[in-house]
C-alpha cells in the first residue's frame, strides 16, 4: 500500500511530463525526444534565480516563466518551425541533438554534480489511507493533480482551450473555423513548458537536480504515454500514473539491476497487445 | 539522372580517395590510426542504419546496441580460443535473429513504434550487458581481446589493423552496394517514397521493412566484431543509448538515403574532436596571443555542445544533411545548364520558323 501511494506521487510527475509530449504530438506531430531535459533544464534556471538572491518562491516562478519563453516560444520558433514542413523524422532528429546540447550545455556551464533543491514543504511523514508517505510526496501529487486538473479545465471549458482542442484534433478544419492554428499550436508549446517546468520543481527535490535527471524522466514520459495512448491527454495521465506505481513495486519486488527495465517490459507488452495504448483509440492507418 | 559521360569522373574521385586510405595512414602515428580505424568501424555500423532508415526510412535507435551485442560475441569468443571470422559469422546471425524478432511486433503496428521499441531495447540490452556478470564481466568487462591473424598475417600492430578494418569497411560498403542496386533494395527505396504505392505494385511491405532493419542491424553487429579487437577492452559504458544517437545523427549529417552519407557523417562525428582540440593553436598562430581565454582552451571538451549546435543547424538548414546540400547544388547546376542549352537552342528554333 506505502509503494501503491508513493507510486502515484512519482506518477503524477511522470504524467505532468507525458501530457506535454502528448500535446506536442496532437498539435504539431512533433516527437520531443528533448522532454525529458525540458524536465531537467527549468530546475536549474530555479536555482539560478535563487543565486541571485531570488526569495525561494519567486525563483520558481522566474523559472517557469524562463521555461516557457526558451523551452516553449524559442524552442517552437527556432528549432520546430523551419523544419515541420520536412516531415516527423528530422524533427525527432534535431531534438535528440537539442537533448545533447541542453545535457551537456547544464554540465558544463553549471556542474556536473547533482544539486540539492529546495523543498516547497517540510520533511516529514503523513499518513494516507494507513500509508505513510513523505509530505513531499503527497505535496507532489497534490500540485500535479491540480494542474491536470487545472489543464483540463482548460481545454474542455474555456473556449481558448476549445480552439486548442480543434487544433490538436483536425487542423485543416480548425483553419476553415477561424481558428488561429498558428496561435494554438505556440500555445502548446508554451503550456508544455510550463507543465515540464512544474514537474521539474516537484521531482528535484525528492530525486535532486542533475543534469543527467532528464534521461530517467523523459523515457518515463515517453513510455507513460505510449502505454497510456498516443492521442489522448486522459492516457498520458492514467499511464504516468500506472508507471509510477509499476516503477515503485518493482523497486521493492525486482533485484535493483533489473529495476529499470520492468517498465520497458510493459512498453513492449503494450505495443505487442495494444498498440493503440491501454486507453487510446486505434488510429486509423494510414498505409 | 545522371550522364553517362559524368560516371569515370566519380570512378576516379573514389579511385582517388581509396588511395589516399590506403596510403596516408602509413605516415601516422599509432593514435592517429586508431582513430582512423574507429572511423571505419563507426562507418560500417552508419552504413547498416543507413540501410534501416536512409532506404526502408524507419528510425532504429537500437544501433548502438547491435553493435554491443556484435562486439560481446567478438570478446567472449576469441577470448576462449575461436577465431574472429566464427565471432563474425555468429553476430551476424545473432543480430539478424534479434532485429527479425524485434521488428516484428513493430511492425506491425506504425512507422515510429519501431523507434519506440528500439529505444526499449537499448536500455534493456545496456542492463544485460552490465549486469549480466558470468558472461560479460558485468562493469569490469572483457580485457585482452587478441586481434585477428587474417590470411596468415597478423594484425596485432596498429597499421596492418587499421587495414583490416578498412577492408571489412570495403566488403560491407560493396556487399551494400550491390544490395540497394538488386530488386531488394529497389523495393526498400519503394517503401521509402510512397509505401501505398509500394503496396499496390505487390512489395509486401512489412516483410521488406523488417528485413531492411534486420540487414541493418546484422552490419552493426560487423562493426561491433571490429570493434572489440580495436579497443581490447569490451564493457558497458560505450554501448548505452548514447551511442545509437550518435549513430543516427551520423546518418542524418552525412545525407541519410545517399550511399556516401554515412561515411562523411561519421568523419565529422570522430574526427570532430580532434579538429576542436587543434583550434586554439591555430587561434594562437593566427592571432599571435600567447594567453587565451579559457572557453577556447577548453574547447575540445565542448565538443558535444559544438556537436549538438552543428546538427541543429544544419537540419534546420538542409534537413537532407550534407550530401543534400550537394545534392541539390548538383541539381540546380544541371538546371541552369539545361535551360541556359533551351535558351541557346529557342531563337535559332524561332527564326527558322519565322522565316
Amino acid at each position: 500500500m506505502n509503494l501503491v501511494v508513493a507510486g502515484l506521487a512519482t506518477g503524477a510527475i511522470y504524467a505532468l511530463v507525458a501530457i506535454g509530449f502528448t500535446l506536442l504530438w496532437q498539435t504539431s506531430q512533433t516527437i520531443n525526444f528533448a522532454q525529458g531535459e525540458f524536465a531537467m533544464v527549468p530546475a536549474f534556471l530555479m536555482l539560478a534565480a535563487m543565486n541571485v538572491g531570488l526569495p525561494f518562491w519567486l525563483a520558481i516562478l522566474v523559472g517557469i516563466a524562463m521555461s516557457m519563453v526558451l523551452l516553449g516560444a524559442v524552442f517552437k520558433v527556432a528549432l520546430v518551425d523551419p523544419m515541420l514542413r520536412h516531415g516527423v523524422l528530422p524533427l525527432a532528429i534535431a531534438t535528440m541533438a537539442l537533448s545533447i546540447f541542453l545535457k551537456e550545455g547544464v554540465k558544463e556551464f553549471y556542474s556536473a554534480e547533482a544539486q540539492a533543491f529546495p523543498s516547497m514543504l517540510p520533511a516529514g511523514n503523513v499518513d494516507v489511507f494507513g500509508a505513510t508517505v513523505s509530505l513531499q510526496s503527497v505535496g507532489a501529487f497534490v500540485v500535479a493533480v491540480l494542474a491536470v486538473v487545472g489543464l483540463q479545465f482548460f481545454i474542455t471549458r474555456t473556449s481558448l482551450g476549445r480552439q486548442m482542442q480543434a487544433t490538436a484534433q483536425n487542423p485543416a478544419v480548425a483553419r476553415i473555423l477561424g481558428i488561429p492554428v498558428e496561435r494554438m499550436i505556440m500555445l502548446t508549446f508554451v503550456i508544455n513548458a510550463g507543465l515540464v517546468a512544474l514537474a521539474s520543481a516537484l521531482v528535484s527535490p525528492i530525486y535532486l537536480a542533475k543534469f543527467s535527471s532528464g534521461e530517467t524522466l523523459g523515457l518515463a514520459a515517453f513510455i507513460a504515454a505510449i502505454v497510456g495512448g498516443f492521442n489522448q491527454i486522459r492516457g498520458a495521465i492514467a499511464g504516468g500514473l500506472l508507471l509510477g506505481i509499476v516503477d515503485n513495486l518493482s523497486a521493492a519486488f525486482v533485484s535493483t539491476q533489473y529495476r529499470g527495465a520492468v517498465p520497458l517490459f510493459l512498453l513492449i507488452a503494450v505495443i505487442l497487445f495494444r498498440p493503440q495504448g491501454l486507453f487510446g483509440r486505434a488510429e486509423e492507418r494510414t498505409v | 539522372m545522371k550522364s553517362p559521360r559524368r560516371f569515370p569522373l566519380g570512378l576516379l574521385a573514389l579511385a582517388v580517395v581509396i588511395a589516399f586510405l590506403v596510403i596516408m595512414p602509413m605516415s601516422l602515428n599509432r593514435y592517429g590510426l586508431y582513430i582512423l580505424s574507429l572511423w571505419a568501424v563507426m562507418t560500417i555500423a552508419a552504413l547498416g542504419l543507413n540501410l534501416t532508415l536512409g532506404y526502408a526510412g524507419q528510425v532504429s535507435l537500437a544501433q548502438g546496441a547491435f553493435v554491443g551485442i556484435g562486439a560481446y560475441t567478438a570478446a567472449l569468443l576469441t577470448t576462449s580460443g575461436w577465431p574472429l571470422i566464427a565471432a563474425l559469422a555468429l553476430a551476424i546471425v545473432l543480430c539478424f535473429a534479434v532485429g527479425w524478432l524485434l521488428g516484428y511486433p513493430a511492425l506491425r503496428v506504425q512507422h515510429h513504434y519501431l523507434a519506440f521499441v528500439t529505444l526499449a531495447f537499448s536500455t534493456l540490452a545496456y542492463l544485460v550487458f552490465r549486469n549480466e556478470q558470468w558472461l560479460t564481466g558485468g562493469i569490469y568487462g572483457i580485457v585482452g581481446i587478441p586481434r585477428p591473424v587474417v590470411l596468415g598475417w597478423a594484425t596485432t600492430r596498429p597499421l596492418p589493423f587499421y587495414y583490416f578494418c578498412l577492408g571489412l569497411l570495403a566488403i560491407v560498403s560493396f556487399a551494400l552496394w550491390w544490395l540497394v542496386r538488386s530488386p531488394w533494395g529497389r523495393a526498400f527505396v519503394a517503401l521509402r517514397e510512397n509505401p501505398m504505392r509500394a503496396l499496390s505494385l505487390g512489395v509486401d511491405t512489412r516483410r521488406y521493412t523488417l528485413m531492411a532493419f534486420a540487414i541493418g542491424s546484422a552490419i552493426g553487429g560487423i562493426a561491433g566484431v571490429a570493434y572489440a579487437p580495436l579497443v581490447e577492452f569490451v564493457d558497458p559504458t560505450p554501448f548505452t543509448l548514447t551511442l545509437s544517437l550518435n549513430l543516427l545523427m551520423m546518418v542524418i549529417v552525412g545525407g541519410s538515403g545517399f550511399f556516401f552519407g554515412p561515411f562523411l557523417g561519421a568523419l565529422i562525428a570522430v574526427l570532430l574532436p580532434e579538429w576542436l582540440q587543434s583550434i586554439p593553436q591555430y587561434v594562437k598562430l593566427f592571432t599571435g596571443l600567447q594567453d587565451l581565454p579559457n572557453g577556447f582552451k577548453r574547447i575540445n571538451e565542448l565538443y558535444l555542445i559544438v556537436y549538438a549546435v552543428f546538427v541543429m543547424g544544419l537540419l534546420v538548414w538542409s534537413p537532407t544533411g550534407l550530401l543534400g546540400i550537394a545534392d541539390r547544388w548538383l541539381a540546380e547546376r544541371r538546371t541552369r545548364a539545361a535551360s541556359a542549352l533551351r535558351a541557346a537552342t529557342a531563337p535559332t528554333l524561332g527564326k527558322d520558323a519565322a522565316r
